[in-house]
């Protein structure tokens, strides 16, 4: 399989645009996803909460590289096609 | 930055001894009969003792070290007539905007260089990393038999103070970068020669060989530290270790290419078998030192997991093997293929 390190970044990229879409109050607490269902503290520290951390944080730290990253190959795309 | 002063003044010699005779073609500007007024930072017999080239490149980085004077912080001031210095560069710095642009970039590098300088230790240990290559040959060696026949060894756990690195030249259970490395760049150039025997080489296969394989160790190390993450898995491997671990079956790869280019898809075939088991063993025997005797702390579900993500990384090694040398497959025998089969 021919691979570019360009395919890897727009792959990145395009994971990282999912899992930024995805709505806190729409969508997550619908599925029992919530950032405040798992609330449990104690040693429960299982696989649902690093999930719901992780996709959290994600949320709330690529949300403004986001949208320069996404300008930066939506142009780049449009410039070399 | 300055000069040993024995060679200041062998060139200062120099420099007076040439304006003497003026009719010879001069290679650079001749300062020393104009040493520049009103400069700041510099001493005065800096310009006589260097050739041009060098004191266009000095008085910014020396200057960048006095700033606020004379109103130019971090550049010469400009549109000075006796400063000889700027006679080639006198066109574009008259204009000031130009001359604060400039400035202004030199400032904005400068501080991209301290940021990145202070930051850089987050994503990229570089104290960390000195270890990994503190290797000698008595371990490389040991460490690539290891690498082909794990069998015989026994003693497979890393004496060393747990919260520390060591250098894998005291230990040779401990994971280390030089053969990694090495590794890629020689199965890079193994695959080229490869391909050339198949008569299906260029150039550009060469680069996108690299980036193809560069992109996989990518995602194979993202999601190994992706599931340690996500099942809360404690262990002392950081990202570096992982990338070392994943990239000791280049060192296989090697192998079974260089079989592939003399046995044909046969030898192919058999070396894939055998470094897919020694790299299997391999691993599972140095991983199980490092992640399973956490499991004693956590749950007893903890130690399940563990053991899975161990099967795990053992089975995507000789998946990615075979995936990433199934491009020298060829149904064309090579040339030393048919010699060695009619022998």
């Amino acid at each position: 399989m021919a691979f570019t390190l360009y395919s890897l970044f727009e792959a990145a990229l395009l994971c990282i645009n999912a899992v930024a879409v995805l709505n806190e109050e729409r969508f997550l607490s619908k599925i029992g996803w919530g950032a405040d269902q798992n609330r449990g503290f104690g040693e429960e520290v299982g696989v649902k909460s690093q999930i719901i951390d992780l996709i959290r944080s994600v949320r709330t730290l690529m949300r403004i590289p986001l949208i320069f990253f996404n300008a930066l190959t939506i142009s780049l795309l449009l410039v070399l096609g | 930055m300055d000069p040993p002063t024995g060679t200041r003044n062998r060139k200062s010699k120099k420099s007076k001894q040439r304006s003497k005779r003026h009719q010879q073609p001069q290679l650079f500007d001749d300062t020393s009969m104009h040493p520049p007024a009103g400069t700041y930072g510099q001493s005065p017999g800096y310009p006589q003792t260097y050739p041009q080239g060098y004191s266009q490149g000095y008085p910014p980085q020396q200057a960048y070290m006095a700033p606020g004077t004379a109103g130019y912080p971090g550049y010469m001031p400009t549109g000075h007539p006796s400063e000889p210095a700027q006679h080639y560069g006198e066109q574009i710095f008259n204009d000031p905007m130009a001359a604060m642009a400039v400035q202004y970039g030199s400032n904005l590098a400068g501080h991209g260089k301290e940021y990145v300088a202070k930051n850089i230790d987050k994503y990229v240990p570089v104290s960390r990393l000195k270890y990994y290559f503190a290797v000698d040959n008595g371990y490389v060696g040991k460490k690539l038999a290891l690498l082909f026949f794990p069998f015989s060894h026994m003693d497979w756990s890393i004496k060393y103070n747990q919260h520390e690195p060591v250098a894998p030249r005291y230990e040779v259970n401990a994971p280390d970068l030089y053969i990694p490395v090495m590794a890629f760049v020689t199965y890079l150039l193994v695959t080229g020669v490869v391909l050339g025997t198949q008569q299906r080489f260029s150039p550009e296969q060469l680069g996108m060989e690299a980036s193809s394989l560069l992109v996989w160790l990518v995602i194979e190390v993202a999601c190994l530290m992706l599931v340690l993450y996500i099942m809360n898995m404690k262990t002392d491997l950081k990202y570096l270790d992982v990338l070392a671990y994943c990239g000791y079956k280049y060192v296989g790869m090697i192998a079974v290419a260089i079989a592939c280019m003399i046995f044909n898809n046969m030898g192919f075939y058999v070396a894939l078998g055998w470094v897919s088991c020694s790299i299997m063993f391999f691993l599972v025997r140095t991983l199980k030192v490092q992640i399973l005797p956490e499991a004693e702390a956590d749950q007893l579900t903890g130690s399940k997991r563990r053991i899975y993500l161990l099967l795990l990384i053992a089975i995507l090694q000789p998946i990615f093997i075979y995936w990433l040398t199934s491009g020298l497959f060829s149904y064309r025998p090579t040339l030393i293929g048919k010699m060695a089969a009619s022998l």
